[in-house]
Parts: structure tokens; C-alpha cells; sequence
């Protein structure tokens, strides 16, 4: 945009500031040695007798014991889920319903600070992210949906919506707080019961949550929380629920749906995506440029929906690329309880190595990795934000989901060229665009094959706005009245 | 049926893939039989490469009929209607045959059902769909668009109005279809097969398979360019097994509610949504 740019094109918009450190005080946060599960309203022991350490992903630092639910532990909570919501839950009106719900909404504001450092401490994501979108967001999710509770006859026409029963719900690690708030609140408007399970990696603020819900009087057993790996996801997906809702990676979603073929049971799934990132001519610069950046840094790029592939029109790829480069260099990586840090740490070892493998395999095949000066702390998983270019189609990193900071950088010339690229995957959750003329926009957004298009803006979320995928991204939605109908029997009235 | 002393013309039954009526590629055919037994008639058994053929005409014949307007695929649809209409006495003789009860108001029932679905193509859009209130300076909405293709398996009885109440809302949105008609039944279905061929829809828009729903139907949940399957009238000992391999390519799998097809309630625009995807888009709003 500038001569001084122009002149010097590789080098930073911006002086590099000397940032002094920042961190937030991890004082507000009050950990327990150890935590139990929470079945019945009560933090009880695991009948399975093992646990397991959880620890800060930046520091690699123990940070409490965690209970590992067995399949008796599961069946205690879907039975306690069961009771609950036979006994109580899906008779009470709608309106008291409703009350609960706006109550835990308040509860996440009233201690926001604590639930955003305790999930920086235990998933690794910066504090300005999880102060600023997690937990505000998550917060949002009950208060939305608890306005549903008791307007449910008005959501869908003539049918006579009836909760599906009790719903067993597993979420990822990359936004614990938040994929907790997604499943739960439209579960319990709807006026079902549910079993929780939260990520492995990140159980900590699943836990804190059920503390709120527990002072929030909620009747025992219409929340139950359920820690734990892979090996207790599949016990609830075996145990007798009504309905499942998963949010992680496609093979797994795959395989809880071979796993209740012909059982009758609801299913939803959120899972991975590759989203292409368009980037038209005529866009405006500088907005696109922050929005690549968020598309696929966001959360260290541990984003179902984050933008992977960067499509760049063709006449405008040096001066993107260049603009791109320069901002990786400003973006600061470490403490992710730094209120500076953009990029936090990788959220458990076995993330980082895949993030390594995948990169790996794009330098094996031929893509140009481009990856700015960048310190990387000694201790805890870190990766540092890395391009490629001269990527195909057919790299595996053009393919499958690193879900990692790691941008693939493809080009086209035409329209016509950027949709038939980025329907080119077996996914469809995101994409986005960017272009000042608003027909385009519109043209392409019909023609894209994914759930939600974002156009001249990226990585936005609502409670009031369905979001979900196409294809092998999943189906169902979570958000808005469209994120009722998984947990409702919508029967036509006679 | 014919009362002159003439021969009659007997029709021979095929299959209807791509706006065509090809024979089986496997030239095999099989018996149809009426309620005594009796063999009135045979059928095209399809092969599993008859399906891949199916599929990949309903995969070509996507752009265009999900591109087409809304106005335009609801007329198509009443069209549907007309022309069965003038098919009435052929469409009964073939459900006596079929031993159905009432064959007549079977008939009026599966024409009303395409008449009611055409009207829901350019309304379903403001049903399920709108603009949503986020908290920021966005404007939010969400439309539902056709899945893609989509796999229905027709019902054994009910050969007519069952299938109809599959196939009109799962088109009608926009998405393309690959029947398994009845098996033991398939005569109703290889004639509206021939009304859809004159009835301005487009080729490949619907594919109608005659065969054993046990021999396709696996093939057919296992294909990965199909993307939803109606299994509805799927037999229950297929079932498990069908859903499995759907899960191959993550496919929407609907069941509708379970009541007769008679009964008001076997039309709704929720049998249109099944198979439909909520697409929201965001854009910033700004001076």
C-alpha cells in the first residue's frame, strides 16, 4: 500500500515491539489434587479405581488426577441420566427449565476469568482467546438456549416436539469449555438428560462446569460428566443412551457410526474440515490478510473449521504472500497465559507429532515451507506458524486436516477455478471469502459445498447461527433453532 | 385388457438410468407375480453395475436440477401430477395386479402427494431457513440446500404412493435419486419411471432400479458419491449392515415416522428437510 512497503516488501508492517511479559495470575484458580467423576449430582470415585494425570501442555507440569470412567462408571451415569430424566427432567415445565439454564449461563460470567485460566492452563490456548471467545461464548450457548426451554412448541410447525431422552455427548479437546456449553445446552432445553464426555487431554473446565451446575440446584443426574480417553468414549457410545452427539476427528465419527448401525439411536456428528480460504483480486488487502492469519492461527490452527487452504487469485499471490510472511513474523508465540501470546502451545504430544509427520510429508513432496524466525520455548509442545506454497491438490497437506498453525498456499484464476478447488475434499464444514463485489460473494457462497461461508470475515461464532458440515465433515447442526431439532422427537400432530 | 380380438402389445419392463430404459447390463431379468401366483409379467433385475451407472447419471444430473429455480422444479413436479393423471387406469390395473386394496384411491393419493410437494420448492426455504441474530455487526443467514444424491429404497407394498412419498420430497429440494423399486411389485414404479420421462424432468434427476433390494441395496449405502439414503421401508434384516457401510462416506441416513401413507401425517416438509443442509453465511456490515 506504501512506498516504504513496496520498497521493502519482506519486511514487518509494524517495528518488531519488545513486548514485556504479561501473564495472567493463575491465583483465581483453585485446583484439587484430584477430581472424581460427576454422576448422580455427586463427585464420586471411579469404580474402575484408575486414573489419570492431566497436565499444562506449555509446561508439561501435572496439574491434578483425573478419574478414568469405565463401562460400569458410564452405565452409573446414563442410569443416573435416565432416572433423572424419567423422575424429574422432562416433566418440568419448560419455563423452570429455562430458569436452570439461565442460571449456569451467569455462573460462567461470574467466575469468566477463572474459567478462561484454568483452560488456557490445561488446554494451552492463549488467554486472550479464551477470555475473549471461549468462555463468553460458552456463557452465551446457556443463555440462548435456555430461552428455547420453554418456546419449543413454536420452533417447528405443527409437530409435537418430545425430548429424545438421555444423550450422551462427546467433545474435543480444542474448545472444551465451549463444545461442553454447545452439547448441553440444547440438549437440556429440549428437556433431555446427558452424560458429558470431555476430551482426555482437557477434562479440567468440563469438571469446573459441573461444579456450577451443581450450585446451580440442578436436579442430580440431569448433567453427568464423565472423564476420560477413546476407551471410555466407547463405552457410552455402547451404553444405553438415546442419542449421540460427537464432535472430533471424521475417522472416529465413522466409527461410532458403523458402531449404532441398525440400533435406531440418534446420531450427530461434527468432524474434521480442510477449508479453503478464497482470496479474490479485489479484496481488501488488508482485512484478508488479518483474516488468513485468524483463519488458520486461531487456537494454534486446532480448529475444525480453520481456513488450511489458502486459494489466492493469481494476479495478487507475490503481494499476499509477502503480506502474509511479514505478519507470521509478528505474531508471538509462548505463554499461552501471556495476554501478548497470538499462538499458544500445541495441546498434547501426540498432536505435535502428527503436526510434525503432516509437515514432514509436505517437504517430502515438494511443497516450499516457509516458517519466520521463531523461539520456541524449551519446555512443552510447541510448533511455530509455517506456509507452504507450490502446494497440489494432491499433497497430503492440501488433503487431510493438520489441525495444527500450518497454512497450505494454492492459487487460481477464475471463479470457476476457486469453487471446483475447494469443493475438491472430502469435507465441507467452512470456507471463505473475500471479494468487494457483493454478486461474487453470493455466487460463490451458493456454490461452495460446506456449512458455514464466511465472507470478508472469518472463524465466527454464535449461539443464534447453525453451524455444522456437509459431506464427510458430518451432519446435524449445533447453534440456533436448527441445533434444537437433534434433541427433539418431532412428531406430526394427528 | 384389450376386448378386441387383436393381440395385445405387451410392454417389456427396463430399468430407467439417465433420462433412458436400458435393459440390465447383465441381461437377466426375473418373475413378476400376481396375488394367485401366477407369473403376469417380468422385470429387469438390475446389477450392481447398473447402480454404479444409476448413480453416476443422478451425480451428472445434480448441477443442473439443485441449479434449476425453485419455481421451476415445483412446476416439473405438478407436471408429474398431470400426466400420472391421464396414467390413472394403467396405474390401477397395475396395483390390482399388485393385489392392492383400493387401487383407485391409491392412485389420487400419490398424485395429490406430488401436487402437495411441488408447492413446498420455493417455501421450504423460508420455512427452514432466515436470518439469524448474532451478536455483532453481521449479517447472518441460513439457507437449506439439497444434500446430493440420494438412495431410497422404495417399500415392497404400497408400490406407488410408498415410493412417491419418498422420492417427492427428497427431489423437490433439489437433491437427485437413485430408486430400488419394490421388488416383488415393480410394475406401478417402471410406469411412473415412463411418466417422469415425459414430464419434463430432467434425465438422471430420477434412476429407477427393478432387482433384488438385497443384492443392490448394500452396493448402493457402500457407493461414495451417493450421499443420503431413505431407509424407511428398508428390510429390517438388512438393516444393521446396510447402516454400516454408510458410514463409509459419513451419509445422512432417514427413517420416516412410521405411519400409513394414507394418514395425514406421511407428508411433511421434515421429509423435505431430511435430506436437505443448513448453509449459514456470514458478511460484515459497514459503511
Amino acid at each position: 500500500m506504501t512506498d516504504i512497503e513496496q520498497a521493502a516488501p519482506a519486511e514487518p508492517v509494524l517495528p518488531a515491539w519488545e513486548y514485556a511479559p504479561a501473564p495472567e495470575s493463575t491465583e483465581i484458580v483453585r485446583l484439587r489434587e484430584t477430581y472424581g467423576l460427576f454422576i448422580g449430582g455427586e463427585f464420586v470415585e471411579p469404580m474402575s479405581g484408575v486414573s489419570f494425570p492431566t497436565i499444562s501442555p506449555a509446561t508439561e507440569e501435572e496439574l491434578a488426577v483425573v478419574a478414568e470412567a469405565g463401562q460400569a462408571d458410564v452405565d452409573a451415569a446414563v442410569g443416573a441420566a435416565r432416572s433423572a430424566h424419567e423422575r424429574h427432567w422432562r416433566d418440568l415445565p419448560g419455563a423452570e427449565r429455562a430458569k436452570y439454564l439461565y442460571r449456569i449461563a451467569r455462573q460462567i460470567q461470574e467466575r469468566a476469568r477463572e474459567f478462561a485460566v484454568l483452560e488456557s492452563m490445561n488446554g494451552g490456548k492463549p488467554i486472550k482467546e479464551s477470555r475473549d471467545v471461549d468462555v463468553p461464548l460458552a456463557a452465551a450457548h446457556f443463555f440462548y438456549y435456555a430461552g428455547w426451554a420453554d418456546k419449543l412448541e413454536y420452533a417447528f410447525p405443527h409437530v409435537v416436539p418430545r425430548p429424545v431422552g438421555v444423550a450422551g455427548q462427546i467433545i474435543p479437546w480444542n474448545f472444551p469449555l465451549l463444545m461442553a456449553a454447545w452439547k448441553i445446552a440444547p440438549a437440556l432445553a429440549a428437556g433431555n438428560t446427558v452424560v458429558l464426555k470431555p476430551a482426555e487431554t482437557t477434562p479440567l473446565t468440563a469438571l469446573l462446569l459441573a461444579e456450577v451446575i451443581q450450585q446451580a440446584d440442578m436436579p442430580p443426574g440431569v448433567v453427568n460428566v464423565v472423564t476420560g480417553a477413546g476407551a471410555t468414549g466407547a463405552a457410552l457410545v455402547n451404553a444405553p443412551v438415546d442419542k449421540i452427539a460427537f464432535t472430533g476427528s471424521t475417522e472416529v465419527g465413522k466409527q461410532i457410526q458403523r458402531a449404532i448401525a441398525g440400533t435406531g439411536r440418534r446420531l450427530t456428528l461434527e468432524l474434521g474440515g480442510k477449508a479453503a480460504n478464497i482470496v479474490f483480486e479485489d479484496a481488501p488487502i488488508d482485512q484478508a490478510v488479518e483474516g488468513v492469519i485468524n483463519g488458520i492461527f486461531f487456537n494454534q490452527g486446532h480448529v475444525c473449521c480453520a481456513g488450511s487452504r489458502l486459494l489466492v487469485q493469481e494476479p495478487i499471490f507475490e503481494e499476499l504472500l509477502e503480506r502474509l510472511k511479514a505478519r507470521l513474523g509478528t505474531l508471538r508465540l509462548g505463554d499461552p497465559l501471556d495476554k501478548n501470546t497470538d499462538i499458544g502451545a500445541i495441546n498434547s504430544r501426540a498432536q505435535l507429532t502428527k503436526i510434525q509427520e503432516l509437515v514432514a510429508s509436505g517437504v517430502g513432496e515438494g511443497a516450499l515451507m516457509y516458517q519466520p524466525p521463531c523461539e520456541l520455548p524449551e519446555r512443552g509442545f510447541w510448533f511455530a506458524p509455517t506456509l507452504f506454497t507450490g502446494v497440489s491438490q494432491s499433497h497430503r497437506i492440501a488433503r487431510e486436516e493438520i489441525f495444527g498453525p500450518v497454512l497450505s498456499v494454492l492459487t487460481f484464476r477464475t471463479p470457476e477455478e476457486a469453487v471446483e478447488k475447494a469443493n475438491n475434499t472430502p469435507f465441507g464444514l467452512s470456507a471463505g471469502v473475500w471479494t468487494e463485489k457483493g454478486s461474487r460473494i453470493l455466487w460463490m457462497a451458493e456454490r461452495l459445498r460446506a456449512g458455514v461461508v464466511w465472507a470478508n470475515t472469518f472463524n465466527r461464532f454464535d449461539p443464534a447461527s447453525p453451524f455444522g458440515g456437509y459431506k464427510e465433515s458430518g451432519f446435524g447442526r449445533e447453534g440456533g433453532l436448527h441445533g434444537l431439532e437433534p434433541y427433539l422427537h418431532l412428531e406430526g400432530r394427528p | 385388457m384389450t376386448t378386441d380380438d387383436r393381440l395385445s402389445v405387451r410392454r417389456t419392463a427396463k430399468l430407467f438410468i439417465g433420462g433412458a430404459f436400458p435393459r440390465s447390463e447383465s441381461g437377466r431379468s426375473y418373475e413378476v407375480l400376481g396375488p394367485g401366483g401366477a407369473v403376469i409379467s417380468h422385470a429387469a433385475l438390475a446389477s450392481r453395475k447398473d447402480l454404479r451407472e444409476a448413480v453416476v447419471a443422478a451425480r451428472a444430473a445434480f448441477p443442473g436440477w439443485s441449479g434449476a429455480t425453485a419455481y421451476l422444479r415445483g412446476q416439473v413436479l405438478y407436471r408429474v401430477a398431470e400426466l400420472m393423471e391421464g396414467r390413472r387406469a394403467q396405474f390401477e390395473s397395475e396395483l390390482a395386479e399388485a393385489g392392492a386394496v383400493g387401487p383407485a384411491r391409491g392412485v389420487s393419493a400419490a398424485i395429490d402427494r406430488w401436487v402437495w410437494y411441488a408447492g413446498w420448492a420455493d417455501k421450504i426455504a423460508q420455512v427452514a431457513g432466515g436470518s439469524n441474530a448474532v451478536a455483532g455487526p453481521y449479517f447472518n443467514f441460513s439457507v437449506p440446500e439439497p444434500t446430493g444424491i440420494v438412495g431410497i429404497v422404495a417399500p415392497a407394498d404400497q408400490a406407488l404412493l410408498g415410493l412417491v412419498s419418498r422420492l417427492a420430497p427428497a427431489i423437490v429440494s433439489g437433491n437427485t435419486a437413485v430408486v430400488l423399486a419394490s421388488e416383488p411389485h415393480p410394475s406401478p414404479a417402471v410406469t411412473l419411471a415412463e411418466v417422469l420421462a415425459t414430464s419434463d424432468v430432467p434425465a438422471g434427476v430420477v434412476n429407477v432400479l427393478t432387482g433384488r433390494t438385497a443384492e443392490l441395496l448394500p452396493w448402493l449405502a457402500g457407493h461414495m458419491d451417493v450421499n443420503g439414503l431413505d431407509l424407511s421401508w428398508c428390510p429390517a434384516d438388512l438393516a444393521a449392515d446396510v447402516e454400516a457401510v454408510a458410514a463409509e462416506n459419513v451419509k445422512r441416513v432417514h427413517r420416516a415416522p412410521d405411519v400409513d401413507p394414507f394418514d395425514a401425517r406421511a407428508q411433511s416438509p421434515y421429509e423435505v428437510t431430511a435430506f436437505m443442509e443448513t448453509k449459514t453465511v456470514w458478511h460484515p456490515m459497514g459503511a
